[in-house]
């Protein structure tokens, strides 16, 4: 069992996400994560899916999705050279005697304080998704109070 | 040309080449029907709209075209849904048109309001909600294009009644069909086709498994001509009965759960099987990891994802079942001779035959309707079936010779599927004889249909082989449940006569073996009305053979 990552180009219509995770949850499949959102071309939109299965139920995955009439391409990104970005908003509990201690970790990861409360901050931070994983794990010792991730949107390299 | 939405729909249905609706009236469809009043549209008035989806389904399967059907919002709409789900799994072309509360009114819980465009998603090969009349007429051509083209299946189109009584300056133009989430298979993998050849010429043992693919692709005559060029035997699915001449000598009847014994050991034995326009669907296959255990595979089908869904296959080829068979014709020539495989099955025809044991008293047993239905008919007939275990034996014992003369509900299994299949298929095909074997319990499923037949004349034949039993889960509540009868006996029935005479159709029934004959040759002189033949047939009879679910092939119960 394998993280797949599937770029799926879809026609930018309503009702198309529920098509693709319709055809996902009745086939059985799970999904860790899926973003969707507009591409340069306003008429499509890509979703982002990752899925775990091993290879012939990501065959099945894709031929089931491929044949919804509003879904025009679906390239499996996993082995491919590719650029990968997940988002992350992190609350953290932060009184003043450790918030010199997470600014620290924040700016390792290249991260952001995008809000300061009395007793807590908000970190944003981007990445591929171990990275998200490893300033998750860095903050949890200060107490998160609120965390939420965007699911991975990626990119082939180069000229594909 | 100032013309409304209602107008413009049914202007573009006729462009599509419809001439025969089946539908219901509502309050949201209302324009629709206004329309039709003076339309040239052909609209038959179900009594419910399940009978009117079905019916579409039959008219066509019997006729090849896009079946069409028509009802309201809400309630109406949703009426329509198993009839969906039982054209999405047997794969046939139908197009719903639903009425659908004012667009101002859509997501407010309207009176009638029912998101079927929501409800069919999983069930429909795409669905439409119209937005604007503008969009009515791509809509349309794009719903019966995406219905009939690669694998067939329904497609719903969703129309707001406010759309439908604008008016707008119609133009009636070409349109472009264009898809680009959705391209018509066209060609094949040329390689797969040559080693194909290659392992149909060196098989020892082969066997043609088929199914709805080979009717819905009118390819009957290629897979006949394969199998007649290599004397390769061939047996069928239920949804492929008629794709090869059940009086061949190659044929080897219906295989699977209630598949011949001979059909099930050959699978069993095979060095190679051609499986085509098939999905190995688990009432074929039995146990998968004993099906077909010594045979290489090879899989044509239109639909690349039935292809290693639930068997490796090792030659797939992906295509037209037509253009793929006939490329292989062509590069196969014709052998002659009769090997030790063909005397094998013979050895097998000859042991195990399909047979049924004698009643007591004069009682009639319920496979012999069927095969006296086949003699009287000359095989010639429509044959419609409901759920269960009429459906088993008509597959059975009903030796049927031609592509679309043998409608049942195969994947959905549903029961009242069969009688408004019928009312379909003889509006499809007037001229020939059309009788729904049916069951005691499933007939009452959409019995409201008399209505519908007795309106239009239609002599559709109704056999029921009444054993006042649900029988086939009698049948497994007796094999597999200790005999407790959990709600399975329906001693207590409508005198079937009677009803058929209350609808204005004709009744008849039937207490003696003796009198069957005679019965059905009476049913086959009525010409304005249907006719219901009460057959009161054994009781207990079971169908046999039978693969207990989830046993391998060769594992059959009776037959033996």
């Amino acid at each position: 069992m394998k993280k797949h990552t599937l770029s799926v180009t879809v026609e930018n219509k309503p009702g198309v996400l529920a098509r693709v995770t319709t055809v996902i949850r009745r086939r059985g499949y799970n999904i860790e994560s899926l973003t969707v959102g507009q591409t340069e071309n306003p008429s499509i939109s890509r979703i982002t899916l990752v899925v775990t299965g091993d290879d012939p139920i990501i065959e099945q995955v894709t031929k089931q999705l491929y044949k919804l009439v509003d879904v025009i391409k679906i390239v499996d990104i996993t082995e491919e050279r590719s650029v990968e970005r997940e988002l992350v908003l992190v609350k953290v509990k932060a009184d003043t005697s450790v918030r010199g201690e997470i600014v620290q970790i924040v700016d390792i990861f290249r991260g952001r304080i995008v809000d300061i409360g009395r007793s807590s901050l908000i970190v944003e931070a981007t990445g591929d998704s171990s990275k998200i994983d490893a300033i998750e794990e860095a903050l949890s010792p200060f107490g998160i109070i609120e965390l939420v991730r965007t699911g991975k949107v990626a990119m082939v390299r180069g000229g594909k | 040309m100032n013309m409304r939405g209602a107008e413009i729909l049914l202007h573009c249905l006729k462009e599509e080449g419809v001439d025969t609706v089946f539908g219901y009236p509502g309050g949201q469809i209302l324009p629709v029907y206004d329309a039709l009043y003076s339309s040239d549209i052909r609209h038959i008035l179900a009594r419910h709209e399940q009978g009117a989806v079905h019916a579409a389904e039959g008219y066509a399967r019997a006729s090849g075209k896009v079946g069409v059907c028509i009802s309201t919002s809400g309630p109406g709409a949703t009426n329509l849904v198993t009839g969906i789900a039982n054209a999405y799994m047997d794969s046939i072309p139908l197009v719903c048109l639903t009425g659908q509360v004012g667009t101002s009114m859509i997501g407010r819980d309207a009176f009638q309001e029912a998101d079927i465009c929501g409800i069919t998603l999983p069930i429909t090969k795409h669905n439409y909600l119209v937005e604007k009349l503008e969009d009515v007429p791509r809509v349309v051509k794009e719903a019966f294009y995406i219905a009939r083209t690669n694998r067939p299946g329904p497609v719903v189109v969703d129309l707001p009644r406010d759309i439908m009584e604008k008016v707008i300056d119609y133009e009636p133009g070409d349109i472009e069909i264009n898809l680009r989430g959705y391209r018509v298979m066209k060609g094949y993998n040329a390689g797969q086709v040559i080693s194909a050849v290659e392992m149909i010429k060196g098989a020892e043992r082969p066997v043609i498994y088929c199914g709805g693919g080979v009717i819905n692709a009118n390819a009957a005559a290629e897979l006949t001509e394969l199998a007649e060029k290599r004397k390769i035997p061939v047996t069928n699915t239920l949804m492929g009965i008629g794709s090869f001449p059940a009086d061949n000598y190659l044929y080897l009847g219906m295989l699977g759960m209630h598949g011949t014994r001979y059909a099930n050991y050959a699978i069993g034995e095979s060095d190679l099987l051609i499986a085509v326009g098939v999905r190995f669907d688990d009432r074929v296959t039995g146990h998968l990891d004993h099906f077909a255990p010594h045979a290489k595979v090879i899989h044509i089908d239109i639909d690349a994802a039935e292809i290693g869904k639930n068997v490796v296959v090792d030659i797939p080829i992906v295509g037209d079942v037509k253009e793929v068979l006939a490329a292989i014709n062509q590069r196969l020539d014709a052998v002659e001779g009769y090997s030790e495989w063909h005397k094998t099955i013979d050895r097998w025809k000859e042991e195990f035959p399909m047979r049924y044991g004698p009643s007591a008293e004069g009682r009639i047993m319920p496979q012999h309707v069927v095969e006296m239905i086949y003699e009287l008919t000359g095989g010639e007939a429509i044959i419609t079936t409901e759920v269960g275990q009429n459906q088993m034996w008509a597959a059975q014992y009903y030796r049927g010779k031609h592509p679309r003369s043998f409608i049942s509900s195969g994947g959905l299994g549903t029961m009242g599927y069969g009688f408004p299949a019928a009312i379909g298929a003889k509006i499809a095909c007037p001229d020939k004889v059309v009788i729904d074997i049916a069951g005691d319990g499933s007939i009452q499923m959409n019995i409201q249909e008399l209505g519908t037949a007795a309106q239009y004349r239609l002599p559709v034949i109704i056999c029921i082989l009444n054993n006042q039993f649900l029988g086939m889960v009698r049948q497994w509540q007796g094999l597999f449940y200790g005999g407790r009868y959990s709600f399975t006996d329906i001693e207590h029935q409508p005198d079937f006569v009677k009803l058929a005479e209350a609808y204005g159709g004709v009744g008849i029934r039937v207490k003696d073996a003796g009198e069957v004959e005679a019965a059905l040759k009476q049913a086959m002189e009525v010409k304005d009305r249907p006719v219901i033949i009460d057959f009161w047939v054994e009781r207990e009879a079971n169908v046999y053979p039978m693969v207990p679910p989830g046993a391998a092939l060769s594992n059959m119960l009776g037959g033996d």
